[in-house]
């Protein structure tokens, strides 16, 4: 028994159609029972082109830097391996800069802008305490070098993390220029004396960096540093001409930790 | 080379094949052996023999969820799809809140929840050790959610965990 080709063509058109139909009218008649599962931001959430903050350092005091630091480390459940919640198991002080957690410190001058001081350095920068933190870099060296994409730059800009999937390797803590990425060397909740429920902690062996507030962003806030700076801080959208950073960037010099590195950092400082 | 069953060796050709004595060796040992393995690797069925473990038995009774309405007291989706499959629903809303920044969940029925762990599920069911823990011990199962995420009812870490 042959069949021609003829023959064959045709059966093999009608049972694609068949096929194709037979998969449509089901679907019609018994829809998937979870079809309509979907996903969307959060109500309120601001949206933005791209992320970015200015600090004007002239507005921030050590007073408000401290405010800032401790509104962030609240926030974020953020471990102060200083102190940790029983006193009897501190660390020898050598350990305590080790084991240090940073999102958001304060740096001097020349460790903040390493090649741009001189000797005859304007008498307040020495004085002068730079709030730093993760500078959520456009060219971020953090993201290119994760072997398992758990840091990764979101389309607005934000370099964010994703403990779910951090290794531990550290890659990122060599890649970063700014010191901004922390390894967890000791488990961090031990050391967390306030902690806010609403956010999680990390476990031992993941690193962790600022994200921007990306939980308050959502939720249509400003990030935790800013909203308590008295305007030292400005949090904005580059990609808006109108924005508070725009106009402030337009109006002011500003300068940029470590630009000559080519990282595009997003935190600009006026002095 | 044919040689009609006969049987050939290093030496030469043989018309029969060498006798080996059918012994068994060290006979003792090896049977006391194999009884010894045999009662270690089924060690667990006769230890737990007679024994019966409790099903699990999850309570749904906290205070927040008895002070929905009864109309209202619904999981995020039915019953039947959260029990057989709340582990992929949390991981895709893990995915999507982390990496796609989309915090909200809309379910079949197009309603809208807040797609979180410790700020949504725990909100009503806030008896981790009654409804997560009972069945996880049970299936011998440990996720790995409570070393970062808040559980918030204050007790001790559950039992898998403890190690």
């Amino acid at each position: 028994m042959s069949i021609k080709r003829r023959e064959f063509l045709r059966l093999a058109g009608l049972s694609t159609l068949f096929g194709l139909g037979g998969k449509a009218a089901f679907e019609l008649i018994a829809p998937g029972q979870l079809d309509a599962q979907s996903y969307a931001p959060e109500a309120h959430a601001t949206k933005a082109k791209r992320w970015a903050m200015v600090v004007d350092m002239r507005k921030l005091d050590d007073k408000t830097a401290a405010k800032c630091i401790q509104a962030c480390h609240l926030t974020h459940n953020v471990p102060d391996i200083a102190n940790p919640v029983n006193p009897a198991k501190a660390f020898p002080p050598e350990d305590q800069a080790r084991f240090r957690i940073k999102w958001i410190w304060t740096e001097d001058y020349h460790n903040a802008f390493p090649g741009e001081e001189h000797e005859n350095l304007q008498e307040k920068l020495h004085h002068m305490k730079f709030l730093v933190l993760c500078n959520h870099c456009d060219n971020p060296p953090c993201v290119r070098v994760c072997p398992t994409k758990a840091t990764f730059r979101r389309p607005d800009g934000m370099v964010m993390m994703d403990m779910h999937r951090c290794i531990g390797c550290r890659y990122c803590m060599a890649a970063c220029p700014f010191g901004a990425r922390s390894f967890n060397w000791k488990d961090p909740r031990p050391f967390i004396k306030d902690v806010n429920q609403n956010y999680p902690t990390r476990e031992i062996g993941v690193v962790e960096k600022c994200t921007f507030c990306d939980e308050r962003v959502s939720k249509g806030q400003l990030p935790a540093c800013v909203e308590v700076s008295n305007g030292a801080l400005t949090f904005g959208d580059l990609g808006d001409p109108k924005s508070k950073v725009r106009e402030l960037l337009r109006a002011n010099f500003t300068i940029r930790r470590k630009a000559h590195l080519g990282t595009l950092p997003q935190v600009y400082y006026i002095v | 080379m044919e040689n009609n069953g006969n049987y050939k060796n290093e030496f030469g050709w043989f018309a029969e094949k060498p006798q080996v004595p059918k012994k068994f060796y060290n006979a003792k040992t090896v049977v006391g052996g194999l009884v010894i393995f045999l009662i270690l690797v089924t060690a667990p069925l006769w230890r737990n023999l007679g024994k019966v473990v409790p099903a699990p038995d999850p309570q749904l009774n906290t205070q927040a969820i008895m002070a929905l309405p009864e109309k209202d007291r619904t999981c995020v989706e039915d019953k039947a799809y959260m029990q057989a499959y709340h582990m992929r629903l949390l991981v895709d809303w893990r995915d999507e809140v982390v990496r796609n920044a989309n915090r909200d969940y809309i379910n079949s029925k197009g309603k809208r929840y807040l797609a979180s762990l410790s700020n949504g599920c725990m909100e009503c069911h806030s008896n981790k050790s009654q409804f997560c823990d009972q069945c996880h011990n049970y299936v011998a199962v440990a996720p790995n959610c409570w070393g970062c995420h808040w559980e918030k009812e204050k007790k001790q870490v559950a039992q898998t965990e403890a190690k």
